[in-house]
């Protein structure tokens, strides 16, 4: 889940310069909108997932051309305007849904003992998800003519609009591509967790810590700090069971530590010679 | 435009008298809670009950003239914002004119409250916060603190009273169907205030009670993931998981052990396992997940079963303890018919006296103001989920209860 969210948050900073802070927001809408479809309409798992996936990404689309285009040229107004898209989704499903915790059934029941440990299927399926999910980011990216266009634009944004490419266009194609592996997390990861509106709060913060020590921009460095910072975060519980709690603050640390030592994170020179 | 001025000024004079006329023929109570939140709405249904009852039935008797009983919805948000909760309860006191406040849940955000109330001398009788100082206020300064009441639950310390006696009747059945001398428990506390005083009472009494505790795990109250905790209490081969949960994490913790099948049992406090909704929240997965309560189809007083039939066939589902409001109201009706006035003093002599048999407790108030803590008067129950159904099991003594179940190993 956090490598899903955190590439999908570097590439709309790596290509259009945007850090957008409601990044986990459209997460939380995507499993909102998983929720209903599966559970109050009564559509299966693979309708009620395609359609939630397909319509947060629509509606980033909406988002970006309404509320962060007019201002993007303004880093600081981006965030601002980010901050305030968030808060308004939180209102939004604290209106609608209330502030209850609602659960959705797991996709795939049942568990299996790996070396004495026993792991719901569910979360195979996960990984399974953000498996595909990674790998069909890097053929858009690296196959396709869309995934040119945004490399190009990622490497220097004024060249490639000089060299006729529509950058507002393929920002906007960017900000969809990004959310939609956000809401592909919200959907598989929903059934795992609980949905409420406050859920985007704490994968932002982790999801911050990664793409800091990943390096901003790296989608490399994204998929390594997720895997670093998820291995952290289980250490902590088992070093220091009862600082369990401190799992968050733990990847805040080395997010800290990062920008102190290093600040371009790990893979920021990489990313810096690619541009 | 004198002409104006004065006509204005008498308009307003005319509206002043009529409303304080109107004042004058109900009995405003507000009703304080997270309105937007499960405990707020049950605060809401409790009170709504309680007035339409009461107003069907001629409203409340004030020396010898009824008046109805009028509610201030007052949503204090106080989950998220302590300060919206001040400026709520200062609200329906000083422009809805409230008589008495009712309501509460959040420890931090009552303890707040309760200043702006006693600031104006409101009787407020609180129905949901646990914490020791709300009651300690009233002690160290009675004459401030003195409007206080503590309706619902008991205070934190007694809480504990409560756990560590159902505890001990669970290691009992597990030292008999698991052949184990000592039942080893693992505590499961979410980091917070509240789970401090609880966390060092079970490390030192559970040993005594020929308990093992063979770990504390704490996890922050809103966390979506437990498995690596739940990983290590499986290690550690723990009987019990000794649950103090308040947040969100109760339902990940209950969905979390049904889909690792662990068998260790969960018992304690788990909010999110009081409601109704817990069950589906947890997709089903919540087998033998059990923790303290207030409401079951149980005979705890002569008045539970009518109440909570009553409840469910209007709103469609169980009360949970925040809907202790009804009883609140209940008990104001008592004290102001048999004092027949509404001030405040003379009914928070009243209430300090009085022995009033509510819905889910039978209640009485000791110096601090807080309920006198007695077993099957107002330590209230434990409920275990099984198959999808919230099963009261303790106290044994009382009619209605059914058997405790472990997992199967």
């Amino acid at each position: 889940m956090y490598a899903l969210l955190a590439i999908g948050f570097s590439l709309i900073f790596g290509v259009a310069r945007i850090v957008n802070i409601a990044h986990t927001a459209f997460y939380m809408l995507a499993a909102y909108c998983f929720y209903t479809l599966l559970v109050k309409t009564g559509l299966g798992f693979v309708l009620s997932g395609l359609i939630a996936v397909g319509a947060v990404t629509l509606f980033s689309v909406l988002c970006y051309r309404l509320v962060i285009e007019p201002v993007r040229e303004h880093e600081a107004a981006v965030l601002i305007a980010t901050i305030a898209l968030a808060l308004v989704f939180q209102e939004l499903m604290l209106f609608t849904f209330g502030g209850h915790f609602l659960g959705i059934p797991s996709t795939l029941e049942g568990a299996v003992r790996v070396l004495g440990v026993s792991i719901p299927y569910q979360r195979l399926l996960i990984l399974v998800v953000a498996g595909i999910m990674l790998a069909a980011v890097w053929f858009v990216l690296y196959r396709t003519r869309l995934g040119l266009a945004i490399r190009a634009t990622a490497n220097d944004l004024e060249v490639a609009n000089l060299m006729g490419m529509n950058v507002h266009r393929v920002a906007m194609a960017t900000v969809a591509l990004s959310v939609s592996l956000a809401a592909v997390a919200g959907v598989v990861v929903a059934p795992v967790f609980v949905v409420d509106p406050f859920m985007w709060l704490a994968p932002l913060v982790t999801m911050l810590a990664i793409v800091v020590l990943g390096g901003l921009g790296s989608l490399k460095g994204s998929l390594i700090g997720a895997l670093i910072i998820g291995y952290v975060e289980a250490i902590t519980v088992f070093a220091v069971p009862a600082g369990a709690y401190l799992k968050g603050a733990v990847a805040l640390i080395i997010m800290v530590a990062v920008l102190l030592a290093r600040p371009e994170g790990l893979f920021g020179v990489a990313f810096e010679e690619e541009r | 435009m004198l002409r104006s001025f004065i006509v204005g000024l008498a308009a307003f004079a005319l509206a002043g008298i009529f409303d304080s006329a109107a004042h004058a023929q109900t009995i405003k109570i507000a009703i304080l809670g997270p309105m937007a939140f499960v405990q707020g709405e049950n605060h809401w249904a409790g009170a709504e009950m309680a007035r339409d009852e009461i107003n069907k039935a001629g409203g409340v008797n004030v020396g010898g003239k009824p008046r109805q009983i009028e509610l201030i919805r007052a949503d204090t948000n106080e989950i998220q914002s302590v300060p919206d909760a001040t400026n709520a309860v200062e609200r329906v006191i000083t422009r809805d004119r409230a008589d008495f406040l009712i309501g509460g849940f959040r420890s931090e955000a009552v303890l707040a409250m309760q200043e702006v109330a006693m600031d104006h001398k409101k009787i407020f009788l609180g129905a949901g916060a646990a914490h020791s100082k709300l009651g300690q206020n009233v002690e160290d300064n009675y004459s401030r603190y003195k409007y206080w009441f503590r309706y619902t639950p008991t205070k934190d310390v007694d809480l504990a009273r409560t756990l560590f006696a159902v505890m001990n009747s669970i290691a009992q059945q597990i030292r008999t169907e698991l052949k184990t001398d000592t039942p080893k428990v693992a505590l499961l506390a979410e980091k917070a205030v509240w789970t401090q005083a609880l966390v060092g009472a079970a490390q030192k009494n559970l040993p005594a009670m020929k308990m093992e505790v063979v770990g504390l795990w704490q996890p922050s109250a809103t966390a979506t993931d437990v498995t690596a905790e739940l990983s290590a209490i499986d290690r550690a081969g723990a009987h019990i998981v000794f649950t103090m949960l308040s947040g969100p994490v109760g339902i990940v913790v209950g969905r979390q052990m049904g889909e690792r099948n662990m068998k260790a049992v969960a018992w304690g406090i788990n909010v999110e396992g009081q409601k109704e909704e817990f069950w589906q929240a947890a997709a089903g997965k919540a087998q033998f997940v059990s923790t303290l309560d207030t409401y079951a189809e149980v005979e705890m007083t002569p008045r539970t079963v009518p109440f909570v039939r009553a409840f469910k066939e209007r709103y469609k589902k169980m009360p949970t303890y925040t809907a202790a409001t009804y009883d609140a109201i209940h008990m104001l009706k008592a004290v102001i018919e048999k004092e027949n006035t509404l001030d405040a003093e003379k009914l928070v002599a009243a209430i300090e006296k009085i022995e009033h048999v509510g819905t889910g407790s039978i209640v009485t108030f000791d110096k601090r103001h807080d309920l006198v803590w007695a077993v099957g008067k107002t330590a209230g129950i434990a409920v275990q989920w099984q198959d999808g159904q919230k099963v009261p099991f303790w106290p044994p003594t009382v009619k209605g209860m059914k058997p405790f179940k472990l997992p199967a190993r």
